[in-house]
């Protein structure tokens, strides 16, 4: 009898919890099915779920704005530079503090946490004007700046939680051992700190690939990424429904499958390990 | 194995990442500070020192106080959305479901989705009055479609801004509850306890780390959501946040005098609203 309830229970909660993905997943599934539709579907009254035919030609369309390239490829150029320029200077300094740390670690750690407390618009003024100045508007230099410095704070804090969890035991046994430096680095520490690397890179891509107050504000063609260009479609005469939703699919389908394999890394990354 | 030596090398290591963040943090704040006193525009050559005046001008524009209002209702209304349905949400995604991979995914999967595409396909696709889905299933039983983004600005961002935080919300509070031992609460249902006192005497408690940290992480983002406002409604007094606004005051009209003071004016209201945060809610961090 118990079993009996559990099994019809579980039916239940199944139902309830497939009904509410799909109801928070509905926007993006949308979207998808749309980019499959002509322009005359995409509007239709009312709506066509999954019968229409399917076609690929906003695909093709939007593959034929030539920019559309520019876009993809300035997004590409900002996140892994963003991330690579932010990798050479937070690792050295979560290394420093993982495994030499003094009383004035937590402080430094808390400190750099706090720099993301000052909400961009207090910083865009005077970097609009130095941007200005210096020729940097609308270029992947300034832009690979900006994003290195906004997620700089949270990568260091990353990093030090994954660096701070490998053994200082096992060092000190290989040097023990006689291993020296290079073996060091090459044979004990990098095997144990690349799987928390792996996943502070996969973070920074997907916050840069992302990130929209700066994109939006700094860069006009040049640099723009596909944020930027997707928010070009906002105005009233480009509102082409499968284009956009084409569009949309393409700029949101790496970063989302990037984003699914990584979700644990991800609770850790983004609450610095507070909550397990 | 802290010798003074390895102690200097690892002050080496860290002073690039100090120094960067040092000038990233102070040459803003200074520069901001500087130009909020200066009447200074991008199209008058002079920028003579007027002291206080363009925070007396952009503290009594009464697009201010409407943007002030709209940044907390919507730091506001989002968080409290996110943390009582991310709440519910991890509860069900908590209970053995078939297909809970699948299901896990599908929820998660709107954090990933750039503000700007998640912003238009709302507009576009869900909130438009003649072609949005919601529009025609409220039609379709009979009640008659809204023009979201035209008569409840402010509303339809908070459940689009909403809609792409709600995930992190679920995620981190799954990843809370998941961490309860079962022994507890078996012992608790052994006593007679029931399901809603187990949830207010043993779930919740054990989640509030977790919901601090979400309180937390999102307020210092949500703070500055812009992405959403300039794509679907484009400003406007109902729907302008401080960032919006500030941003508007500047590349719109030049005016770099009175969008400093209103850096500042958004500076001091997060580290208000930080200060304030960490006070009610950062105890349950210690510990």
């Amino acid at each position: 009898m118990a079993r009996a309830i559990s099994t019809r229970r579980k039916i239940g909660m199944t139902a309830l919890a497939w009904v509410v993905g799909l109801l928070i997943f509905f926007p993006i599934l949308w979207t998808i099915l749309t980019s499959f539709k002509s322009e005359l579907d995409a509007i239709s009254i009312p709506p066509k779920f999954l019968f229409f035919d399917w076609t690929t030609e906003n695909y093709v369309a939007i593959q034929e704005q030539r920019n559309y390239f520019a876009f993809l490829m300035n997004s590409i150029y900002l996140a892994l530079g963003s991330t690579f320029v932010g990798l050479c200077f937070a690792i050295p300094a979560a290394w420093a503090m993982a495994f030499s740390p003094t009383r004035r670690t937590k402080d430094v750690l808390l400190w750099m946490l706090s720099t993301k407390m000052m909400p961009a618009v207090g910083a865009l003024v005077p970097v609009t004007i130095l941007f200005r100045n210096f020729g940097l508007l609308d270029t992947r230099f300034g832009l690979i700046m900006i994003l290195f410095l906004i997620n700089l704070p949270i990568i260091v804090w990353m990093l030090y939680t994954y660096f701070k969890e490998i053994p200082v035991d096992i060092l000190e046994a290989a040097r023990m051992d006689g291993a020296n430096l290079r073996k060091e680095l090459t044979q004990v520490l990098a095997p144990m700190a690349i799987p928390g690397i792996a996943s502070t890179i996969l973070l920074n891509v997907i916050l840069a690939w992302n990130e929209a107050f700066w994109t939006l504000l700094l860069t006009t063609t040049d640099a723009a990424p596909l944020s930027a260009f997707i928010a070009s479609f906002s105005s009233p005469q480009g509102n082409f429904y499968a284009k956009l939703s084409a569009a949309s699919t393409l700029a949101i389908a790496p970063i989302l499958i990037i984003g699914w394999f990584s979700q644990k890394q991800l609770v850790r990354g983004l609450t610095f390990g507070a909550v397990k | 194995m802290a010798t003074t030596q390895t102690k200097s090398v690892a002050r080496l290591m860290m002073t690039p990442s100090v120094i960067v963040l040092f000038i990233w943090m102070i040459v803003p704040l200074f520069l901001t500070l500087y130009f909020s006193t200066l009447r200074y525009g991008f199209y008058n050559p002079e920028t003579p020192f007027v002291g206080f005046e363009n925070y007396t001008y952009f503290l009594t524009d009464p697009r201010f106080l409407s943007a002030f209002q709209n940044t907390l209702l919507l730091v506001f209304g989002v968080l409290c959305i996110t943390i009582i349905g991310g709440i519910l949400i991890a509860l069900l995604l908590d209970q053995e479901v078939f297909g809970q991979t699948i299901v896990r995914l599908l929820v998660i999967a709107p954090f990933f989705v750039m503000p700007t595409v998640a912003a238009l396909v709302w507009k576009n696709m869900m909130m438009n009055p003649v072609y949005g889905v919601i529009g025609q299933m409220l039609n379709a039983v009979g009640i008659g479609s809204v023009d979201w983004l035209t008569n409840l600005p402010l509303t339809s961002i908070i459940i689009i801004v909403a809609w792409q935080w709600l995930p992190f919300s679920v995620l981190i509070l799954l990843t809370a509850l998941q961490s309860l031992s079962q022994d507890q609460k078996e012992a608790a249902e052994m006593d007679g306890a029931g399901a809603l006192s187990i949830f207010f005497y043993i779930t919740l408690p054990h989640m509030k780390r977790a919901i601090t940290v979400v309180i937390l992480i999102q307020t210092i983002f949500l703070l500055s959501v812009y992405a959403e406002i300039a794509v679907t409604t484009g400003g406007g007094e109902a729907s302008s946040n401080l960032p919006f606004l500030i941003a508007s005051i500047i590349s719109l009209e030049g005016d770099v005098g009175t969008a400093s003071a209103g850096g500042i004016v958004a500076v001091i209201v997060a580290n208000i609203v930080a200060f304030l945060l960490i006070r009610v809610v950062g105890k349950n961090l210690e510990g």
